[in-house]
């Protein structure tokens, strides 16, 4: 029997070390696809087990983290939601994240490799770094100024440091607050519904991803290929355009607002916006200028981050002598984001160097060493020096005595273009009054803002939409928060 | 007889006899290493969770520290010969498991398990020194075959007579203690088996009608144990628990196989298990699931409806990795039902890891180990097959429970011995360990030439 029982044990050691090579095919083999299984929560549970990392404006943070002490136990909190909403995004539990919450989530959530002290510290240790802090280039008085400057219309505001690229102001109305969304709980829900239906479109950043037709606003550029191209050569020299000015090839006739744009100079065209002239201008620059001159300002451009995506703005190239016509005056296929015209004001104003925005100052550690600086992003030239100088003039002329008088700051050099775009079928929709400027300090050896503002109110009543009455004054208070010392 | 009796034979008769160290110091040594081990493990759940040590840690201790003693001192002065090993093992299990479900119950705060674990923890220890007090000689059991076996057949009919719990006829409620009468009647019908097998090996092996290469034994021989065994079987169908099922299967066949060494018994056993592994799969919708989601685990996740406990398991699993999340840290929480009793070896896997999880299979292996070992120095064919027979439900019952819930095999729903939380499963756990504590006393006293006791 002795002989038996020794098979009989003999099983049993089979029985075990089946036990033990199948315990390490389950813990070491099969492991990591278990750990990336998207219904596994533990990787949920570890990301809102410490509080997350804060967006700092100023360095002040505007966010937070709440011990809920559920099961997901930190949750997102906002301070300011609307009014930094298009530059936080939300961060979530159930709707996961957006903005800068979502493209800094590795370092706001820990998860950063770069954050741990030593390589492969955490994954050795079993541990998350404490989430580090995204520091903006936001301006805090200037983000407060657009957005107090829109409250209760329907617009956006994007202002830049011509000098760096720094993104100092993005607003975007109307806002929300994302403090709603960061539970997972039925608030969140609800909210999220709500935000969605909405057809105001409160979750849409309209700085960045909205685009319109920038209108008169787009003259800066005209101007600047016309200039570039040789087209006009001396600002006052009358440009010998007709009004009413017939498209070519059509029997279409474009008029003007105002008086005296036939056979204008280019200064007095800016300074009235006279749509006959542009468009003539355009046509005489042809389009390979045009859009040549308009890329370089950023057009056409599907690939700026600011960290986030930035909608692209359109200038369309295969277009007939009259649709380059209207394209020239902004119309058309001619779209922009806020963002982009704060860009091309930007490109005037620092001499025809074009710096790319961007909205991360640095990200640290939270005990406050630097991860990685935002500075420095590449430049390029949008114009030549000669061509950003007498832009400057032009659009100092628009300020001084033309439709942007009311941006003018005392004590300060500011130059702007107004705009009001038609849109909509048979141009029927609310007219978007935009202004787009830049404001220097006398002290100062080059502007040190500039800055697009765009309104939509349907609310308002057509007739006073207009760049130079909406728009224009939004954009001074911003100007002037940021030059106030 | 075998080769190896007949040289351990002559060897018994020429060499003078060997006198073996008791190694009691040793066992009280190691027992004092599993308080230690159990008492750290609690503090240890203590400082992760609440970053303190708990309040009762030190009563913990010294409750689980005198429990071990008094268990030591009934082996010392009844078994001195005992096998060392046995009593600590349990000691460290029983502990750990302790500890596992003060864990889990740190998630769970209006559902806490370890209080009454720990009040059956203390009656199967008490069991325990009970047995090594009244039984002084384990072949007394081997004269009370038929109150064995009735008694097993009442405890397993009884809960048919209770409501299903969890789908399971198994259980029965007693002043507001669920007992799994089931769980007694496996040391039960061990005896049984044993001294109806050691009684009529001989005749199983060598009469009766010869169909094919198999010879068959008597009808008369084999009659009552085939019986016996269809009724506990047919018993535990009805009550659905096919885990238990399977476990006297395998006790059956094993000690079937040891007694008769007919590896033709093997061959029928395991025909047997598949035709009715087949037949149960295809009528029993339960069972068929259960095999479905051995196949496919993360089916449900793909269906949309949420990882199943299966899934949360091999998760817990994975998490620990080789040296696991250290105790208190990990979330086998998410498994949900029955995570402190079928699933609590994740909780071990996911906080211990990989290392933690094979010393738990190794102290497991030692403990059948050291059972088949005191089988093999017995003399008497009765105390063999009781010493297979027990080490062999422990074994099959590790491997039943371990590998479904690390998806080596279709999940059955049954207890870890010592570590899973269920009161008849702990008692019954410590009455095998008293009974192997006995058989392996008798054998190395026997081995070392008499002495007291």
């Amino acid at each position: 029997m002795t002989r038996y029982i020794r098979h009989a044990a003999a099983f049993c050691a089979l029985l075990l070390v089946a036990l033990l090579v199948n315990a390490a095919r389950v813990q070491l083999l099969r492991a990591e696809s278990y750990r990336d299984n998207p219904a596994n929560r533990r990787d949920t549970i570890a990301r809102y087990h410490q509080p997350r990392g804060d967006i700092l404006v100023a360095g002040r943070p505007v966010t937070g983290s709440r011990d809920t002490e559920e099961h997901l136990r930190y949750e997102r909190t906002y301070r300011d939601g609307p009014l930094y909403a298009p530059v936080t995004g939300f961060a979530s539990q159930e709707y996961g994240t957006t903005l800068l919450e979502h493209t800094e989530d590795a370092v706001l959530s820990g998860t950063d490799p770069v954050l741990a002290p030593l390589p492969l510290w955490n994954e050795f240790t079993r541990s998350r770094s404490a989430g580090g802090d995204v520091e903006t280039t936001i301006h805090p008085a200037a983000q407060r100024a657009a957005y107090e400057g829109l409250r209760s219309r329907k617009g956006a505001v994007a202002a830049v440091e011509p000098a760096t690229g720094r993104v100092l102001a993005l607003v975007s109305l109307p806002s929300y607050d994302p403090e709603l969304l960061s539970g997972n709980g039925e608030t969140a829900r609800t909210a999220w519904q709500r935000l969605n239906a909405d057809p105001d479109k409160p979750l849409l950043n309209r700085a960045v991803r909205q685009t319109y037709p920038p209108g008169s606003t787009f003259k800066v550029v005209t101007a600047a290929a016309a200039l570039e191209a040789g087209v006009v050569r001396d600002l006052d020299e009358p440009a010998g355009s007709p009004d009413p000015y017939v498209l070519p090839g059509t029997t279409t006739r474009l008029t003007n607002g105002t008086p005296g744009c036939e056979d204008a100079s280019l200064r007095e065209a800016f300074t009235l916006s006279c749509n006959t002239v542009f468009a003539e201008l355009g046509v005489r620059t042809g389009v390979r200028d045009m859009a040549a001159t308009a890329r370089a300002f950023g057009f056409n451009d599907e690939d700026l981050r600011i960290p986030f995506p930035v909608a692209r703005s359109t200038f369309d190239t295969t277009v007939d002598r009259a649709q380059l016509a209207l394209a020239s005056i902004g119309q058309y296929n001619t779209r922009a984001t806020p963002l982009q015209m704060a860009m091309v004001a930007a490109a005037v104003a620092s001499g025809g160097q074009l710096r790319e925005p961007y909205l991360v100052e640095r990200t640290t550690r939270a005990n406050g060493g630097t991860v990685s600086s935002g500075g420095s992003r590449p430049v390029r030239r949008a114009m030549q020096p000669g061509t950003a100088l007498r832009l400057q003039q032009l659009m100092r002329g628009v300020v001084e005595k033309g439709t942007g008088e009311r941006a003018a700051i005392p004590g300060a050099v500011v130059g702007g273009k107004t705009g009001t775009a038609q849109h909509g079928l048979g141009n029927s929709g609310t007219p978007y009054a935009w202004f787009v400027g830049w404001a220097q300090d006398r002290n100062d050896i080059q502007p040190r803002v500039a800055v697009a503002v765009v309104v939509e109110d349907a609310a308002a009543n057509r007739r006073e939409i207009s760049g130079g009455g909406t728009a224009a004054p939004i954009a001074r208070s911003v100007m002037e928060a940021v030059l106030d010392p | 007889m075998s080769k190896a009796g007949i040289t351990l034979a002559t060897a018994e008769t020429s060499a003078p006899p060997v006198r073996l160290p008791r190694r009691r110091g040793i066992e009280l040594a190691l027992i004092l290493l599993a308080v230690l081990l159990s008492v750290y493990g609690y503090c240890a759940v203590g400082l992760a969770k609440n970053g303190s040590v708990p309040p009762g840690a030190a009563g913990y201790g010294a409750g689980l520290g005198v429990l071990a003693l008094v268990a030591h001192l009934a082996v010392r002065f009844r078994a001195p010969w005992a096998d060392p090993l046995l009593l600590p093992i349990a000691v460290l299990l029983n502990g750990l498991g302790l500890v596992l479900i003060y864990r889990l119950d740190l998630e769970t705060p209006h559902n806490r398990a370890a209080p009454t674990q720990l009040v059956w923890s203390t009656l199967g220890v008490a069991l325990f020194i009970v047995v090594i007090l009244v039984l002084r000689d384990h072949r007394v059991l081997q004269r009370c075959t038929r109150l064995c076996v009735t008694a097993a057949l009442i405890l397993l009919t009884v809960p048919i007579l209770f409501p299903a719990v969890n789908g399971a006829r198994i259980w029965i409620r007693v002043a507001g203690f669920s007992i799994q009468p089931g769980e007694f009647a496996k040391v039960l019908l061990a005896v049984f088996f044993a001294a109806y097998l050691a009684e009529n090996r001989k005749a199983l092996t060598y009469s009766g009608r010869r169909v094919w290469r198999l010879q068959l034994p008597t009808g008369r021989v084999l009659g009552p144990i085939v019986a016996v065994w269809l009724v506990s079987v047919g018993v535990l169908a009805l009550e659905r628990d096919l885990g238990t099922s399977l476990l006297f299967f395998g006790l059956f066949v094993v000690l079937l196989y040891v007694a008769t060494g007919k590896a033709g018994w093997i061959a029928v056993g395991l025909l047997l298990a598949s035709l009715g592994a087949v037949a149960v799969g295809r009528l029993e919708p339960h069972v068929h699931g259960r095999i479905e989601t051995w196949l496919h685990p993360f089916a449900s996740i793909e269906a949309g409806e949420g990882p199943n406990q299966l899934a949360q398991s091999l998760f817990a699993f994975a998490e620990g990795g080789l040296l696991g999340t250290g105790l208190g840290l990990g979330h086998s929480v998410l498994i949900g039902f029955a995570v402190k009793s079928d699933f609590i070896l994740a909780t071990a896997g996911e906080e211990l890891g990989l290392a933690g999880l094979c010393a738990i299979f190794l102290l497991y292996g030692l403990l059948v180990d050291r059972g088949y070992r005191a089988g093999l120095a017995l003399r008497d064919p009765f105390g063999q097959l009781l010493a297979v027979g027990l080490s062999s439900i422990v074994a099959l019952q590790v491997f039943v429970i371990a590998g479904g819930v690390t998806g080596l095999i279709p999940l059955t729903g049954m207890a870890m011995p010592f570590l899973a939380q269920g009161g008849s499963s702990v008692v019954t756990n410590w009455a095998i360990v008293a009974l192997l504590v006995r058989l392996s006393h008798s054998a190395r006293r026997r081995t070392s030439g008499g002495g007291r006791g």
